[in-house]
């Protein structure tokens, strides 16, 4: 039997040319991650095994992004720690307050994750660089502080599961709808402790902002990683990317599945049938077509997150609110993914455009989508957010509830005060 | 042995541990809010030694580490459930809270039931009601992580 794509990888890593499913390896880690939650458990830990240096001063990224800009004293304290630890290491990839970013709309932003990567990032989300052709896995604080100090980690080598894309989607679907689709298909552990791969005629239909968009969410399906096929979509995003950070060379390797690579399942979706989906509370399975929703009323509108914080986002955001106002009592919230696509919106006018519509536009941070701070929900009430999970409290209250969807969703359901269509706009 | 408290299927990291208090790493502190959201009275009937027992895809959600650690600074001596979320998984093992995998015990065993678990044999005795399930013996890769008494252990034998 031959490999599959993460197989390859990990393989490669490993030293090994050919790893079955099941196996353990320990794989030599290309890039190792963390954020201000994780990070200051994973210094202490690094602390505790007795480790003084990092492996390599490139290849370890911390970003504080999760409750800054400093929400709280504690908050602070715990980036202070980060930076300390970022500056006594001499990490050369910390990215401070007003240069940072939402941690997964930023790396591959710098170029800093490419095709072909082993990464692992104290974060479940770090799955995202899988879009890139890359393996890439969420793990906790001790496994982060191991990777920081050994450059390595272990693994069981995952079965996989094929999405084979096919179709175009229509105007208002995006990556969003498509992998809301998939989780409603195959529920929230429909690939657990597996790999989900995508390819596909379809893949050359979505763009890298909707493949980011889909890898980010593999773990809402259990999923180790989910990774996508490369082609000259993925390559021109590379291309340009990997020259805004310099000092950082990297190299680029493809790896295709084999012929007869095994997959558990395969699963052909069409992209042209799909439909605008939002996924229910309190689980990004409980999903339904925009068609079989009736009048939902909504208190407040997320747009951003390192699910959909990016680019393509905020246009498709900024077309939809342009000349029209939110509706009356409903909160907007639009937080981009990193400073140069903040940037980027105010040039191109989009920031004018949200002010105008009655929207708070604000610094990227993860604060809203974990419950963390800008844009809290009160007992009762109810959120359409282009984020990840709708978890009992995730977002405020135990009693308050968020129902995901796509930026076009999200923005359509600002103007209308309840979830809507951008169909029907 | 442990008295149980049983919970339902995908029960995940943000109410085993809501984020509003992820500003801190103190275990002790994590104690305290531990299961809030969707259990508010476990933290004042829990003891130590007590067992949780679970449905599918226990601890799905976010890569804290602060779950499995305000979990055990709770008291909690093991998680029983059919599968766990795979972050979740490792966090378990590396940060010393014992798991097991096994389907029939998360469907048999009610809350309340008295219960002791053989780590090494993955023997799960029920007493209140006199039956025994078998769990998946774990791997032997995650029984070296065990043997070094967690990862940091681990690591610092392997540096």
């Amino acid at each position: 039997m031959g490999m599959t794509m993460t197989q390859k990888i990990l393989a490669a890593h490993a030293g090994l040319k050919k790893v079955k499913a099941g196996q353990f390896i320990e794989a030599d880690l290309d890039i190792v991650l963390a954020n201000d939650i994780t990070g200051p458990v994973a210094i202490k830990e690094f602390k505790k095994m007795g480790a003084e240096k990092i492996f390599d001063v490139n290849k370890v990224v911390l970003v504080p992004d999760h409750f800054t800009p400093n929400k709280d004293i504690k908050a602070a304290e715990q980036c202070k720690m980060l930076r300390e630890f970022a500056m006594d290491q001499e990490i050369e990839n910390y990215f401070e307050v007003g240069q940072m970013g939402i941690e997964h709309a930023l790396l591959p932003e710098k170029g800093i994750v490419v095709a072909g990567d082993a990464i692992i990032g104290a974060d479940s989300h770090t799955c995202t660089y899988g879009a890139l052709g890359a393996f890439a896995t969420g793990i906790g604080s001790t496994d982060m502080a191991a990777g920081m100090a050994r450059g390595k980690a272990w693994f069981k080598i995952p079965s996989a599961i094929k999405f084979e894309l096919i179709g175009k989607p229509t105007k208002w679907v995006s990556g969003k709808d498509v992998i809301l689709h998939i989780i409603g298909m195959i529920g929230v552990d429909g690939a657990l402790y597996k790999s989900m791969e995508f390819m596909g005629a379809g893949l050359k239909n979505l763009s890298m902002d909707d493949r980011l968009t889909m890898a980010n969410m593999a773990i809402e399906a259990g999923a180790k990683n989910g990774i996508f096929m490369v082609d000259e979509i993925t390559e021109n995003y590379m291309k340009e990317h990997k020259n805004k950070n310099k000092a950082f060379k990297k190299k680029i390797k493809v790896y295709k599945p084999d012929k007869d690579a095994e997959y558990e399942e395969t699963y052909v979706v069409d992209l042209s049938k799909i439909r605008p989906t939002v996924a229910f509370p309190h689980l990004p399975e409980n999903t339904k077509t925009i068609d079989e929703i009736g009048d939902i009323k909504i208190d407040q509108v997320v747009i951003g997150s390192c699910t959909n914080g990016r680019m393509e986002d905020m246009e498709v955001t900024a077309k939809i609110l342009k000349g029209k106002k939110v509706a009356k009592n409903l909160r907007l919230i639009i937080f981009p993914g990193t400073q140069d696509i903040y940037l980027e919106c105010v040039k191109k006018g989009y920031t004018e455009i949200f002010i105008k519509a009655g929207a708070v536009f604000s610094t990227p941070t993860c604060g809203p989508c974990l419950g963390g701070h800008m844009g809290i929900l009160a007992a009762g009430e109810r959120a359409v957010a282009t984020t990840n999970r709708n978890f009992v409290g995730r977002m405020g209250h135990v009693d308050s509830e968020i129902y995901l969807a796509s930026p076009a969703v999200a923005a359509a359901s600002a103007i209308a005060g309840k979830i809507f269509n951008p169909e029907r706009l | 042995m442990g008295t149980v408290f049983k919970y339902g299927e995908n029960v995940d990291t943000d109410v085993i541990i809501p984020a509003r208090h992820l500003n801190t790493s103190e275990p002790k502190e994590l104690a305290k809010h531990c299961m809030e959201d969707i259990d508010a009275g476990f933290v004042s009937k829990v003891k130590e030694g007590d067992i949780i027992v679970a449905g599918k895809n226990f601890g799905c959600g976010s890569s804290r580490e602060h779950a499995p650690i305000a979990i055990k600074a709770a008291g909690i001596s093991c998680v029983i459930a059919p599968t766990f979320a795979r972050i979740f998984y490792r966090n378990a093992f590396n940060t010393g809270l014992p798991i097991l995998e096994c389907e029939e015990a998360a469907r048999k065993i009610e809350a309340g039931n008295e219960v002791e678990v053989n780590f090494k044999t993955g023997e799960i005795k029920n007493i209140t009601k006199n039956e025994a399930y078998q769990a998946e013996p774990f791997p032997e890769f995650i029984t070296k992580i065990i043997e070094n008494d967690g990862l940091v252990n681990y690591v610092k034998n392997n540096l």
